[in-house]
């Protein structure tokens, strides 16, 4: 869990980005090592492993190093569920609170 | 809602927390009134097309409010809030945690703390509602529950509810 925890911000941060974007589309398909990855993204190996790095630290995918090669899978479930929970509770909230509106408008009705 | 009051919804990811900022145009008293009185909160405490009932409800230090928010199919979501710490109309602080018909707490889901403090300025008051789990894991488990219950799919129907009002 250490790397979702309340990765909203860095996620939209992470998906700013076109190359990472790609990443984690190409990942959709399956889990791919870093050399693969960054074959088929034309740039200089120090930059893609930062664009790796960030997406890391987002919790958008994981990595793991076996030998000499490192794995990446993307890990959508819990991010994506985290940021649908508060995206409920905002709406929840919302409309939760014009009930109040309304109630506030009757009771004031019946103070005047 | 008028376009005017203040409404804030921040997210603190360090801290597991959300604060919802909300103004409201009538004086503390009332607001307060509508926040901690039983026949007040089953006029707005559930969203629609939901509604809510109260079962019991003392409101003070070490007493709880026990409710339910019933679906318009009739199925009831039970939650309790434990009061701590009440300075009245000023703020009160409460443990909320979901529990079943007869009130008893849901042990294995966690609870969240709620900070509620309200402010008055030029007759309106502004209800600042922090929400905070003690972990990371004590909210994601509260995610997945909200998954298996299959509340995303009524928070939906709200959500088209909330955009045909606007």
């Amino acid at each position: 869990m250490e790397n979702n925890q309340f990765a909203l911000d860095r996620a939209f941060h992470a998906l700013a980005d076109p190359t990472r974007r790609a990443v984690v589309q190409r990942l959709g398909h399956g889990t791919a090592s870093v050399s693969e990855l960054a074959n088929s993204f034309d740039m200089a190996l120090p930059s893609f492993l930062k664009h790796i790095g960030v997406l890391e630290k987002s919790g958008l995918i994981g990595s793991k190093k076996i030998g000499r090669v490192r794995t990446c899978t993307l890990n959508p479930r819990k991010l994506a569920s985290l940021e649908k929970w508060f995206d409920d509770q905002r709406i929840i909230w919302k409309a939760r609170h014009s009930n109040l509106d309304d109630l506030l408008i009757k009771l004031r009705g019946e103070q005047s | 809602m008028k376009t005017d009051l203040q409404f804030e919804f921040l997210i603190d990811k360090e801290k597991n927390s959300m604060t919802i900022v909300r103004e409201f145009e009538a004086r503390r008293q009332l607001v307060w009134d509508c926040h901690t009185r039983s026949e007040l909160l089953d006029q707005w405490f559930a969203p629609k097309p939901y509604s809510t009932k109260t079962k019991f409800m003392n409101f003070a230090a070490g007493g709880h409010w026990h409710y339910a928010m019933i679906a318009p199919d009739g199925l009831e979501h039970w939650g309790r809030m434990d009061f701590r710490d009440i300075r009245a109309i000023e703020s009160y602080v409460a443990l909320s945690g979901f529990c079943d018909a007869s009130g008893a707490i849901l042990k294995d889901l966690p609870l969240a703390t709620w900070n509620v403090t309200f402010s008055e300025q030029q007759e309106r008051t502004v209800v600042r509602n922090a929400i905070t789990y003690e972990t990371a894991e004590a909210l994601q488990q509260v995610i997945d529950m909200g998954m298996r219950e299959g509340i995303t799919a009524s928070v939906e129907q709200l959500s088209e509810l909330v955009a045909s009002l606007k």
